[in-house]
């Protein structure tokens, strides 16, 4: 690992578990000897309204928060906040993508309009679309996709596989351990498989 | 072996304070202090409560602190507003145990009203403020502001920010040590602020401040760090560490007390370097008070933002780095804002009073969402309980404009135990007119939903006694008071049409609990094919609700409805149903 600290941005909409992910995410990244900074906005955005989760680990680690260009990956939870975030990516950066859309309150009562294609334009932006919220409904709990994005995500950061399934086995209550796990090893495998091809 | 927890800066200053002793703890909540109060009532051996307001807190934990105790008071920043009436003048009294005032500021207004830097409040109470730059920070220093309240004899404060406080970073926690109470003896010199004891009090903070002063100079929480001579750059708090990213190179004199400021340590830095720079955010409070010592501070090549929150690129184009290459922002998104719950008992109430064509004016809490489209149903808002004492002012003014509007004020059941009872006072004492509309879902809803007197929780789970709204209201001398159900369209629509109808003071209790109190929900509702598309359901602004542009009708997300049934009793066409399949 460079001594360069590895800056995730985590971007949602309230109530997608965005913010218990990032925290699977610091500890994970802080088991396996990091120094980690976790930052978060709540307060509004617990009503429905876009959430970003900041987490930076490294060595060592100076700044909470991060800046346009700079994070090297962006997950993002749902497909039109992947598009309000694209440019904290790097250049380089891995953008990987729930392919789930919810629309804002404004498109509903149809004051405004859903981007044309925001899929199509992910893609060609070099996203990983992941579909998280139909394997975490096939497994059986459609509030899982956080942690299927997780395992998604563990493919890409450099913390070992056995750092994440401890945490998700300590942090979570006993009964949603066995199905977070298996989101999290469905997700790291459909990851692992789109970058073979 | 040093065992390393990820806290948040809240979570940390609960632990300092816990560790450092402290028995009491007392809070309104408000973000983003509330967790702090929260994580503290949890630990092993303290009592703490929720206040009704901030003002109220600080006094119980100056009497806490008085009788001998170590006490934490903790609240946002606008909350210290509040607070200063007992501030200033327990900054002349002085304290019995430790006492520890938490101000976290919100630069940026990720939720709250305005951005108000705390600084200026410890400038002008003259009592000493810690600035953290992390969580490790924000515990060791709260240990140190013990120390300090009770060796100087001062309430102490500690500033935070959004990005202190919910930020997460590696703490290593300790043991608690217990202290014993100091000991109480009446000494109405110290404790008993009228004029002519006031007067002596003051000199005794005179000479505090000067021995303050001496103490800053050598406090272990400001750290130089020296490297290149060439920019020397005095910060604080978060700032630091944008600073340090931005400019690797640079000098930096870290403060962690920002006032009072080492005057002297401060001028050995500006002579050890060529150029001195102060970084802040949201404010100018530490420049122009580095400037007041007679230190020479420099302009930065850009300037640096007066208002919102840093970032360590925007500190380092302030000193004139390029602008980063980075993906163009995606234009013409649809924007996000956050919006009442499916199922809100706040919902129906706000479009009827836009129905009734009231001047609405609202209060802080979940329901300021209200103003927003498509309920677009307040006119003001502004501070806590200012919705029934402004309502007040256009009532005595509303009657000579051109076009009068009945005035009707919107307050949640918390902020008008918060601030809501003087001003209804007011209204009665002074004969005023007007509608009281006291939405009380049980709850403090916006912050996490916590106890509150007329929701009858503590924060300890202590048994309590719940306060009877109708009966407090009618003590206050109010006379036309109802109690409606506010899914209820009809009953809303009938109540809000007396009361505008009535010259005299009308308070409407509208009562149901928070959605998120209860986790039930009923059958979701759906839309059949007789649907106009008049999207009257769609105007309720219910997160479940849209309309199909296409096909020409609305839409319920049945995984968001939550089966409230206020939209079918707008539906003219009957066409929303409750779903079978459920």
């Amino acid at each position: 690992m460079s001594t360069e600290p590895i800056t995730v941005l985590l971007c949602g909409v309230g109530g997608q578990g965005t913010i218990l992910a990032a925290d699977l995410l610091a500890h994970s990244a802080q088991a396996a000897g990091y120094e980690v900074k976790l930052s978060e906005v709540h307060g509004m955005a617990q009503r429905g309204g876009a959430v970003t989760t900041i987490v930076r680990f490294g060595e060592k680690v100076s700044a909470m928060v991060t800046d346009e260009g700079c994070a090297d990956v962006v997950i993002a939870f749902e497909t039109t906040e992947a598009l309000r975030n694209i440019s904290y990516l790097k250049a380089d950066g891995k953008l990987l993508v729930n392919d789930e859309t919810k629309k804002p309150l404004p498109v509903l009562t149809g004051k405004m309009e859903m981007p044309p294609d925001a899929r199509g334009t992910l893609t060609k932006l070099g996203a990983s679309l992941v579909p998280a919220t139909k394997i975490a409904r096939e497994i059986g709990n459609e509030k899982c996709s956080n942690v299927v994005l997780l395992g998604a995500l563990a493919n890409e950061v450099g913390i070992g596989k056995s750092f994440w399934e401890a945490q998700i086995e300590t942090r979570l209550p006993a009964r949603l351990t066995e199905i977070n796990l298996t989101a999290f090893r469905a997700g790291f495998a459909y990851e692992e498989e789109a970058g073979l091809q | 072996m040093r065992y390393m927890e990820l806290l948040s800066g809240n979570e940390a200053i609960a632990q300092g304070a816990w560790e450092a002793g402290v028995r009491i703890g007392v809070a309104y909540p408000g973000t983003p202090s509330t967790e702090t109060m929260e994580c503290f009532a949890t630990k092993e051996g303290v009592y703490a409560e929720w206040c009704p307001n901030e003002k109220v807190a600080l006094e119980v934990g100056l009497g806490a602190s008085a009788a001998g105790a170590r006490v934490l008071a903790t609240m946002k920043h606008v909350g210290v507003n509040v607070a200063a009436d007992p501030l200033f003048t327990a900054a002349y009294t002085g304290v019995g145990g430790g006492l520890v005032i938490l101000a976290a500021d919100d630069p940026g207004m990720h939720s709250s009203q305005n951005e108000q830097d705390s600084r200026f409040y410890a400038l002008a109470a003259r009592i000493p403020i810690f600035e953290p730059s992390d969580s490790a920070e924000a515990l060791r220093f709260t240990k140190e502001a013990y120390d300090l309240s009770e060796r100087f004899d001062v309430p102490v404060m500690i500033r935070s920010t959004v990005r202190i406080s919910h930020a997460k970073t590696l703490v290593e926690v300790g043991k608690r040590t217990e202290v014993s109470l100091k000991e109480y003896t009446k000494d109405p010199a110290k404790w008993v602020m009228m004029p002519a004891f006031a007067k002596l009090r003051r000199s005794v903070q005179d000479a505090r401040v000067a021995s303050l002063k001496e103490a800053a100079e050598s406090c272990s929480c400001n750290e130089v760090m020296m490297k290149d001579s060439a920019q020397g750059i005095i910060c604080s708090g978060a700032a630091y560490h944008y600073v340090v990213e931005a400019l690797p190179h640079a000098s930096v004199f870290k403060l962690g007390i920002t006032w009072p400021l080492p005057a002297q340590a401060l001028k050995d830095f500006e002579g050890a370097v060529d150029k001195l720079y102060v970084v802040e955010e949201a404010s100018d409070y530490l420049s122009a008070q580095v400037k007041a010592l007679g230190i020479q501070v420099a302009d930065t090549p850009k300037t640096l933002p007066l208002a919102g929150e840093l970032t360590p690129d925007i500190v380092r184009q302030a000193f004139g780095g390029k602008p980063r290459q980075a993906f163009e922002p995606f234009e013409g998104l649809p924007n996000r804002p956050p919006a009442l719950c499916p199922g809100c008992p706040h919902r129906l109430v706000f479009k009827e009073l836009t129905r009734a064509r009231a001047l609405i004016t609202g209060d802080i809490g979940c329901y300021t969402l209200g103003a927003l489209a498509p309920l677009s149903a307040m006119d003001t808002c502004v501070d806590m309980g200012a919705s029934i004492s402004m309502a007040h002012g256009f009532e005595l003014v509303m009657g000579e404009t051109e076009k009068p509007q009945p005035v009707v004020a919107v307050i949640g059941d918390s902020t008008f135990a918060h601030s809501g009872l003087t001003s209804l006072m007011n209204t009665v004492y002074n004969q005023g007119g007007g509608t009281v509309a006291i939405l009380d879902n049980r709850t403090t809803a916006m912050t996490g939903r916590q106890g509150n007197p007329f929701n009858g929780e503590t924060l300890q789970e202590r048994p309590t006694r719940e306060l009877d709204l109708e009966t407090v209201v009618a003590a206050l001398g109010v006379t036309d008071i109802k109690t409606i159900d506010p899914f209820n369209m009809k009953a809303v629509r009938q109540a809000i049409k007396e009361a505008l109808a009535n010259k005299d003071l009308s308070v409407l209790i509208f009562r149901a609990p928070c959605i998120l109190l209860e986790k039930t929900r009923d059958v979701p509702v759906f839309v059949d094919e007789t649907c106009t598309d008049c999207g009257v359901c769609t105007s309720l602004g219910c997160p479940a609700i849209s309309r199909d542009v296409l096909a020409q009708r609305a839409v319920i997300d049945e995984a968001l409805c939550v089966g409230c049934g206020q939209c079918e009793q707008y539906c003219a066409s009957s066409s929303i149903r409750k779903s079978g399949s459920w």
